[in-house]
């Protein structure tokens, strides 16, 4: 059973966002990071760097498998969580703790798209 | 087995040759500048001949290949191959050519690649064969540089989607982006063949094509690929098919007649030659007569790719004889699918019915999870199986089951081979139920058990030094 955080935003293909301060924190949801196993790199985008949503910003790569990244927002990446260059597993031990980057939304709007922790939770099943 | 885990630089001693050289006549070339030269030694290992023929031969010995024993990773065709194949191989009148040779001295080389070309074209209902490509996925990129250069000579510039189905084999979707292409995924439904209606909605003038396996990663023959191969076209899409699970269709049923415009054959896949650990490979591109212009009329690799292995193929397809061929996949598809019935009550068969050369399990029925014990993984069955003296089948791909172990046994093993190792694949289900751990400790025999795949990704160690 994946743990699923009240109050977050999800997408379809498993990122989560949190707003703090009209920032977006966006990570992966814990679902994500177990189908993956274990991560071994987080390919992140550059600050300043321009995300859309619906469109890849960066890939988790794990012993078994790449996948794409997801941005569920649109806007400017204003900080990428560096941790993860040194330390990925990061993102197995506290998917939600771990943010990947935070954007500064041009259409805060996107937001109603996402779905909510329970609809979320019917979208993986459990 | 001998046990032996030496690097050949831990056998090294100072000032050790296994040669002699005449001094060094010549300065080093003053064209090269300062920045690309070297500065610290180069440090190779200095040990004797007989250091490196013991080193080489001990690690030899701790090696499996299909010469000792059954080797069932699906998706990887490891057949026997015959050595008359490595026979002609051999023979003086190819091992004593050069490339640069003049063509009324190699006549005999290009038999072979014109024979070679009108076989394959038989075998697969293609028109003409480029042999440049050393390898599947070598020859994954050729031919979407053929379907590339297809779109273009027709000024035909805003294709640049490449569709591939969610069970595709994993340098499908790579081969495409390294083309500059963009990959759009197209669903599988639930008895493991393409879905039809969902590819509808993706089908436009963007699309440049469309890249399968038939029997597609599951085993699973693709019932609708002549509705999927009239859609793509009737869009003005090309039909990409991936070679590598040519085996069970050879003389039966041909990628030409189900509509496909190029392919890639694995030519040390199906027709057996040594391989595995990467090498060494041959991917010839085949291509409809429609396409003949866009193959490559410059070398995409050297020297014609590899001749040897086409050599060995040719010995191979000729052995066989066009009836003998058809066997190969009636075999295949025969042992398969023996395998998968007599399994099936201890592994998870998630789609029913008649395979081809190869069907994925999705684990163990009853893992042995009781209270606070931890069941039996896919990866625990096939490090079991390294103590029974069979290798591993292909574990955790196709990624659309979790528990995913994949066996492709081949028509080349007898069925008292096939019943040894269906007879240990129950008694390691059975272990299971007993006490998961004999499972999770295995192996118990091999010289090296479990490495940490996850510690050598996260800070891979790429240098003997390093380790130090």
């Amino acid at each position: 059973m994946s743990k699923i955080v009240e109050g977050l935003k999800y997408s379809e293909s498993h990122e989560w966002v949190k707003v703090e301060d009209g920032v977006a924190l966006v990570g992966v949801s814990d679902f994500a990071q177990k189908e993956m196993g274990d991560i071994t790199y987080v390919d992140m985008p550059d600050v300043d760097d321009e995300v859309t949503a619906g469109e890849e910003f960066g890939a988790l790569e794990s012993v078994k498998a790449a996948s794409d990244l997801i941005s569920p927002v649109s806007g400017k990446v204003v900080a990428v969580n560096e941790e993860l260059d040194e330390a990925p597993e990061k993102v197995n031990e506290d998917a939600y703790a771990n943010w990947i980057i935070k954007v500064e939304m041009s259409d805060p709007s996107e937001l109603d798209d996402l779905m909510d922790a329970e609809a979320y939770k019917a979208h993986i099943g459990e | 087995m001998k046990y032996y885990d030496k690097l050949v630089f831990e056998l090294s001693q100072k000032g050790r040759v296994g040669y002699s050289l005449p001094a060094n006549r010549f300065p080093a070339a003053p064209e090269l500048p300062v920045e690309l030269r070297r500065e610290a030694s180069l440090d190779l290992p200095e040990v004797s001949e007989a250091d490196v023929v013991r080193h080489y031969t001990n690690l030899s010995q701790m090696n499996f290949g299909v010469d000792t024993g059954f080797y069932p990773l699906g998706s990887c065709t490891m057949k026997y191959n015959p050595k008359i194949n490595e026979e002609v191989a051999a023979l003086p009148g190819f091992t004593g050519l050069h490339p640069l040779m003049h063509a009324g001295l190699t006549k005999g080389a290009l038999k072979v690649y014109q024979d070679m070309n009108n076989f394959l074209a038989a075998i697969t209902g293609l028109y003409a064969f480029t042999f440049d490509p050393c390898a599947g996925a070598h020859g994954e990129l050729t031919g979407l540089m053929v379907m590339r250069q297809y779109h273009m000579m027709r000024g035909d510039l805003k294709r640049t989607k490449v569709i591939v189905p969610d069970s595709a084999h994993g340098t499908n979707p790579a081969s495409a982006a390294v083309c500059g292409l963009e990959i759009v995924e197209v669903k599988s439904l639930e008895n493991g063949r393409v879905d039809v209606e969902a590819l509808k909605p993706l089908l436009d003038d963007t699309v440049a094509g469309m890249m399968m396996t038939n029997p597609n990663t599951l085993g699973l023959f693709e019932t609708q690929i002549k509705e999927i191969t009239e859609l793509v076209h009737g869009i003005g899409g090309l039909m990409y098919y991936d070679g590598a699970n040519m085996n069970p269709l050879m003389g039966v049923v041909r990628p030409g007649d189900m509509g496909f415009d190029i392919m890639h054959l694995n030519l040390h896949k199906t027709f057996s030659t040594p391989h595995g650990g990467g090498g060494p490979g041959s991917g010839p591109v085949g291509v409809a007569e429609h396409l003949v212009d866009c193959l490559p009329e410059l070398r995409v690799s050297g020297f014609h790719g590899n001749f040897g292995v086409i050599l060995r193929a040719y010995a191979y397809i000729l052995m066989l004889g066009k009836q003998n061929l058809k066997k190969v996949g009636q075999y295949s598809v025969l042992s398969a699918n023996y395998i998968k019935e007599c399994l099936k009550d201890a592994y998870k068969l998630p789609i029913e019915g008649v395979c081809k050369h190869e069907f994925v399990f999705d684990g163990l029925i009853n893992d042995g999870a009781h209270d606070d014990v931890h069941g039996a993984t896919t990866l625990d069955v096939a490090k079991r199986l390294l103590d029974f003296g069979f290798h591993a089948p292909t574990i955790y791909f196709p990624l659309l089951f979790h528990q995913a172990l994949m066996i492709e046994p081949t028509e080349t093993e007898s069925k008292e081979t096939i019943d040894a190792f269906i007879d240990v694949m129950h008694k390691i289900a059975a272990e299971a139920v007993e006490d998961p751990r004999i499972l999770q400790e295995a192996p118990h025999g091999a010289p090296i058990g479990r490495p940490d795949e996850t510690a050598a990704a996260r800070n891979p160690i790429l240098k003997f030094k390093d380790a130090q």
